[in-house]
């Protein structure tokens, strides 16, 4: 096995400290892996792991006060960790590049990308600045940038999030580096340009023979672009082998942990398998194995000292127990859900407790009238929702998916009152209330309706105490004004969402996100509303956090009798938590139906590309179909149906006519002039997980 | 409380850095002297009883001809220069918190209402900071008190002198603050917490007041500072120009005008120390602000 | 860009229309300038026949238009003090005025953006520290207080340079110059440094604070990831970043010297307006301090917009999407 050749880079017993006021953290505590020469290696773990300081620390750009405290980085057999500044940087983009996560702020506004370019090129060859600039545009060629000669001139604002990451790559692989670390390149862009993204980076990777240290979160992306994959926690290794090896077969229990906690689409579970806990802060590492306290196999010597790492098939773990929990099969944890028909029973009688009609909402984003007196324009309107039709019986969880412009966003505002309709209604309990004007006529509504929101930093006000915040809705709305009343009620709803009692006392910043979030419900909860409208909830929290806030979700729909409005982007949590799903698109549902429905047998063209881009982590081995374009701005969206001009089904009616929402047969609905016309093809059914579902 | 204060990352910053605390100790000790002024100084230089001509030019004490009695000599009044700094302090000192609070409130206010009622209030504010500011703040200054001067017969503009001082220096250091905090709420605003607020049905002005402000007040603590050690600044500029706080009550920009007659003649010590106080309160003033604005920034921790 | 032009110039005018309100409301209301124009002795209906021929029982609009049409020809009346017109007495002193101001903006720029920058640079440093420490020096200390320390070391001890006026000038049409002469440069010396100190200190900690800001920034560190040299990201790029934002304000503090210079004229009797404006402020001569209002405000209007122009030049992003980075609009 061991090859003569050393491999491309080499990283030994590496451990990054960071020194604060409060003592010395440990970052990276003794990490070792390598690369071979062309390989992808996924480096996958939740915030706070390190993983990103490992790649830093690779390139040399850790920032200070963080710092090398041992070990060895060796790049093509030559040590590389103890090099000075400038030698260093003469690595930098010739033998190791890098890309970072948001291409927003990855590019000097102030230079056009061809300059940025022909600098780079210029910095690490011999090429004359003509001859730069020759092999500048055919590079932005490489990346899928149209007309390239010409956007060669153009700044960085003139293009969207995923042509600038295009470019970003662009610059990273210029000059031939032989190793590209990415840390997150694909979490900041909508889910069909990261498809996109993740499918040029493989190619321009697999041409030159670059080798990649690809630093995600997402699962999914691993499953399909790396070779080889390390699971990084607290800072360590726990996981490390071959991409199928160690999806299919995880030995660690973090591993089979954290696969067990993502929901995954044709997979019915009742509830997705959770790990107790969080990621322990830097400064509260436990001794022996970092993992044991959330470890269900945690024995004394687990507690004691710290595992090596051992080679079990062809990978290596660094767990006691690893041999004993060998083949257990990653994604398999989950309970078998009960038919879906007896959960409607139990919950609700079905009937609509919210209605929209015709919801639309403008805004107007016209120039000020002096510019446009002078450049002829017209009025310019955004139309964030243009007519969207639903109905959400009681007691069940009605899902909006699409992707960011699609207006899912506003519609949740406009169901919660934070905007008035431009047009059409909103029924809550036949009641319609856009049209209430007083504040007080809107207040029994506001009682049975509330919120839960996407960022768990910035949902809660970071100076007042959870008690505080969990009893807002209660004083508001006068439901208590008795202290000890008041006290005892959100000392309850703590428990319910399974904090203590005694975090009432604590602000905000002293939880993490997911408990953060469990205070946001609780605050939900405070009014017993009947209809919680959550937009994006899960998005912004780590994958085993996500499945416990879900878990908790659908715990409380069932105690509760709770129906849901549930925003997302993220086809798989709409799959586990919905009973129903409406696809947006440019502020129009274009279509919705059952769930299970939905997903076995999509029928509009973009909802078929949407299902299209979910990464494969099942590893069927099906290729996906990178996604034509990108999505139109919406305040000049295509005429007639608004997907048109991606449309591989389009037609001229299809250019001219919107299209109604017609019966798809089961329930549902779907606008599309290829449905009505009968022009659908045929699709391959979604193939059968390779798994069988266990325990 | 106390004990939180003590073990924060604020405090920290502040016992590692001598020169923020010898800055600390040289404000509070000014502060003290000056809010104690009749009990500390040693004479009193303003009780005309109290004076006598023969005394007048007397060196500091430590140089030939110079009286212990006078630590920092007399000046052309026989006044104790040490007795008129102490009290010119106090008048600097509270015309300059005098003139930041209004500002501040008057800022704060505005900003706030500005930034998160937005469309036409908004508007309106923020064209009138603009004119505002297409001025410098000391012909503002300078403005508001020669209109008074103007509008009020002369006996009264004495008596109201350091009103419409404060009023002057105050109204033109607002602005600072309006755009802060405006901008500030235009951030906070677009946070969910606030939205969460909305959804429950908050009132927007409680929203305000009790979400939105604790949040903003950050910088505003750091500007309120450097503000005024500017306000400082500004009313000795004023004094020594002769349209500040009149004669009766000097300030140390009034006591630097009055010994700048005798530099040349020889007599520095009448204005060089009250130039030397004004000088070391400034600084010190300064250097707490820019402690401040460094531990408070989230981002160089 | 037409827009962009039109509309600063609207803001413009609208700003300046402002100011002649407020100008001539101090010319109408505060005092009375029939009884500061004539002598005790004139008889009630001469002051009469005064008021009618100079219009001032007209009503408030037609005085105001009146009065900016005036102004726009320069024409702001006759000082009460001086007996004399204003419009002459602000061109007698204007060249006094300007060439101290430019000469101080530009020490403080040509000082102040090279010191801002290196100690951005180099932030740990000894140089950097002391410059640090210094700046804070200039930061606390009132201009006066600077002008009168100048002028005890260098005028009175060491006995280099002269402690007050202007010095020998020389006139070129009606500009009056100071530049032409030895005596007119040792003049100019003392109160330049002490005009240009305040601002120079300030611009220097601004352009610092900026540097540090960009040097922070998510593509200095992906250029850095790129390989590029420390001069190529210093120079090529933090530069040119820290100097857009930079530009708008150091505009506004330039225009704010010409305010300042009122203080540094006092402390040297600098013939110039500002001196002009003090005294007009304690002998309560409306008409001098309309007009030095008016003129004050011109001055910074022209300085905004043309700072304005040249943000809209440098950054590209406004020439799409204006207002977004000046915060205007």
């Amino acid at each position: 096995m061991p090859a003569e050749t050393p491999p491309l880079l080499e990283v030994r017993d590496l451990r990054v400290e960071i020194p604060t006021r409060r003592g010395v953290l440990v970052a990276v505590d003794g990490v070792s892996f390598h690369i071979e020469e062309g390989e992808v290696l996924g480096v996958v773990g939740e915030s706070g792991a390190g993983k990103s300081l490992t790649g830093a620390a690779i390139i040399g750009l850790l920032e200070p006060p963080g710092r090398i405290a041992a070990g060895r980085i060796s790049l093509e057999g030559r040590r590389i960790d103890n090099l000075d500044a400038e030698a260093m940087r003469r690595l930098r983009g010739r033998r190791i590049g890098m890309i970072f996560q948001d291409p927003l702020t990855s590019l000097n506004p102030l230079y056009t990308i061809g300059r940025q370019l022909v600098e780079t090129i210029l910095t690490h060859t011999d090429l004359t600045e003509r001859q730069a600039r020759e092999h500048a545009i055919g590079l932005l060629a490489e990346v899928g940038i149209p007309s390239a000669a010409e956007r060669f001139d153009h700044y960085p604002h003139q293009f969207s999030g995923g042509m600038r990451q295009r470019v970003v790559i662009a610059l990273a692989l210029c000059a031939n580096p032989r190793l590209v670390i990415a840390d997150e390149p694909t979490t900041a862009l909508d889910v069909s340009i990261q498809a996109q993204i993740i499918a040029l980076l493989k190619r321009l990777c697999r041409e030159h023979g670059t080798a990649v240290m690809l630093i995600t979160h997402d699962m999914g992306v691993i499953a399909e672009t790396a070779d080889r994959v390390a699971v990084m926690y607290a800072g360590r290794i726990v996981e490390i082998g071959p991409v199928r090896e160690v999806i299919e077969q995880a030995r660690h229990p973090y591993t089979i942990g954290l696969m067990g906690s993502i929901p995954l689409v044709g997979h019915d579970v009742e509830r997705l398998s959770q790990i107790d806990g969080a990621m322990p802060r830097l400064d509260e590492i436990p001794a022996g194995c970092a993992f044991h306290p959330r470890c269900p196999h945690a024995s004394e010597r687990c507690r004691r000292e710290r595992p090596e790492r051992i080679a079990l098939g062809n990978a290596e773990v660094a767990c006691w127990h690893a041999g004993e929990l060998a083949g257990r099969g990653a994604v398999t944890a989950g309970v078998v859900r009960e038919r879906r028909e007896n959960r409607n029973a139990r919950t609700g009688d079905g009937r609509p407790l919210v209605e929209l009609r015709d919801l639309a909402r403008h805004f107007d984003v016209s120039a000020p009238w002096l510019t446009r007196l002078f450049s002829r324009e017209g009025r310019k309107v955004l139309r964030a929702v243009d007519g969207v039709t639903l109905t959400i019986p009681r007691g069940t969880t009605f899902s909006l998916v699409g992707e960011s412009g699609c207006g899912k966003s506003t519609v949740a505002r406009l169901v919660v009152g934070l905007y008035r309709p431009s047009r059409g209604t909103i029924l809550f309990d036949g009641q319609d209330y856009a049209k209430l004007d007083s504040h007080a006529a809107m207040a029994p509504v506001r009682r049975r309706l509330q919120m839960i929101f996407q960022d768990p930093y910035a949902s809660l006000n970071p100076r007042w105490r959870v008690a505080e915040i969990v009893a807002e809705p209660l004083r508001a709305h006068g439901i208590t004004r008795d202290r000890v009343e008041i006290r005892d009620r959100v000392g309850a709803l703590l428990r319910q969402v399974g904090l203590s009692e005694s975090d009432a006392r604590k602000y905000p910043h002293e939880f993490s996100g997911g408990q953060r979030q469990r205070i946001s419900i609780a605050r939900a909860l405070a009014s017993r509303p009947e209809f919680l409208v959550c937009d994006e909830p899960t998005s912004a929290l780590d994958v085993s956090v996500q499945a416990q806030i879900l878990n908790l979700m659908r715990d409380l729909q069932r105690e509760l009798g709770l129906t849901y409005l549930f925003i997302s982007h993220n086809l798989a949590v709409v799959y586990y938590i919905s009973d129903y799903v409406g696809v947006m698109y440019l502020g129009r549902l274009v279509e919705w139906a059952e769930a299970k429905s939905l997903f076995r047998d999509p029928k509009h063209p973009y909802t078929r590309m949407l299902l299209d881009t979910i990464p494969d982590l099942e590893m069927t081995g099906r290729r996906r179909a990178p996604v034509a374009g990108e999505v139109p701005s919406p305040i000049s969206p295509p005429s007639g149906c608004a997907f048109h001009p991606r449309c591989p089904l389009a037609t001229a009616r299809c250019r001219e006519m919107r299209p109604e929402p017609l019966p798809r047969g089961d329930g549902g609905e779907v606008a599309c002039h290829a449905v009505a016309e009968n022009r659908l093809p045929e699709r391959a059914p979604r193939e059968t997980p390779l798994r069988q579902e266990a325990d | 409380m106390i004990g939180r204060l003590l073990d924060s990352d604020l405090f920290y910053s502040f016992s590692r850095s001598p020169v923020t605390v010898l800055a600390a100790l040289v404000t509070a000790v000014m502060m003290g002297a000056a809010a104690f002024a009749p009990w500390v100084a040693p004479h009193t230089p303003f009780d005309l009883a109290t004076l006598d001509l023969l005394d007048a030019f007397l060196p500091p004490a430590w140089m030939p001809d110079g009286d212990p009695r006078y630590l920092l000599g007399t000046d052309d009044q026989g006044r104790d220069v040490l007795s008129t700094i102490i009290y010119g302090a106090r008048v600097s000192l509270l015309v300059g918190f005098a003139a930041v609070f209004l500002a501040m409130f008057l800022g704060v206010a505005l900003g706030l209402v500005s930034g998160y009622m937005g469309g036409m209030v908004d508007a309106v504010i923020m064209r009138i900071a603009d004119v505002q500011l297409s001025f410098p703040t000391i012909l503002i200054a300078l403005l508001i008190d020669g209109v008074a001067r103007g509008l009020l017969p002369r006996d009264m503009h004495e008596e109201m002198a350091i009103y419409v001082l404060i009023f002057a220096i105050g109204i033109s250091g607002w602005v600072q603050y309006a755009r802060t905090v405006r901008g500030s709420t235009l951030v906070e605003k677009r946070k969910e917490y606030v939205q969460a607020a909305q959804v429950i049905g908050i009132r927007p002005w409680l929203i305000m007041l009790r979400h939105v402000l604790p949040n903003v007040m950050g910088p505003v603590l750091v500007i309120g500072t450097i503000h005024l050690a500017i306000a400082i600044i500004t009313e000795a500029t004023l004094s020594f120009l002769g349209v500040g706080v009149p004669a009766t009550q000097p300030s140390l920009g009034t006591l630097i005008r009055i010994g700048n007659d005798f530099l040349f003649s020889g007599e520095w010590w009448i204005t060089i120390f009250p130039g030397a106080a004004l000088a070391i309160l400034v600084l010190s003033v300064n250097l707490l602000g820019d402690w401040l604005r460094d531990a408070l920034n989230p981002k160089l921790r | 860009m037409i827009g962009f032009v039109l509309r600063r110039l609207l803001q413009s005018i609208l700003v300046m229309l402002t100011v002649a309100l407020i100008a001539f409301g101090l010319f109408r209301y505060v005092g009375d300038p029939i009884n500061n124009l004539v002598g005790q002795d004139t008889s009630a209906v001469e002051r009469e026949q005064l008021r009618e021929k100079l219009g001032l029982d007209d009503p408030f609009l037609v005085q105001f238009a009146r009065f900016v049409k005036n102004a726009a020809k320069g024409d702001f009346g006759i000082s009460y003090r001086h007996r004399r017109p204003v419009a002459e007495l602000i061109v007698e002193r204007l060249p006094a005025t300007l060439e101290l101001s430019i000469v101080a903006a530009l020490i403080a720029l040509l000082v102040g953006v090279p010191m801002g920058v290196y100690t951005g640079l180099h932030r740990e440093g000894f140089l950097s520290r002391s410059f640090m420490t210094l700046s804070l020096v200039g930061v606390s200390l009132p201009t006066f207080l600077i002008g009168i320390l100048l002028i005890l070391l260098f005028g009175v001890v060491l006995r280099w340079l002269p402690t007050f006026g202007r010095g020998e000038v020389v006139a070129l049409g009606w500009w009056t110059t100071g530049l032409l002469t030895v005596s007119g440069l040792k003049a100019l010396i003392m109160p330049a440094i002490t005009l240009a100190l305040f601002q120079m200190t300030l611009i220097m900690r601004l352009v610092r604070a900026e540097m540090l800001e960009v040097l922070r920034t998510d593509y200095i560190k992906f250029a850095r990831a790129r390989g590029l040299s420390n001069r190529a990201i210093h120079f090529g790029h933090a530069l040119k970043n820290t100097l857009v934002p930079v530009i708008t304000i150091t505009g506004l503090q330039l225009g704010s010297i010409i305010a300042f210079a009122i203080i540094t004229e006092s402390v040297f009797q600098w013939p110039g307006m500002g001196l002009l404006f003090i005294q007009a402020i304690n002998e309560v001569d409306i008409p001098v301090m309309a007009a030095y209002l008016v003129m004050i405000a011109l001055f910074f209007v022209v300085i905004n917009l043309a700072v304005d122009l040249l943000y809209y030049l440098v950054d590209p992003r406004l020439r799409v999407d204006r207002d977004r980075a000046t915060g205007h609009g």
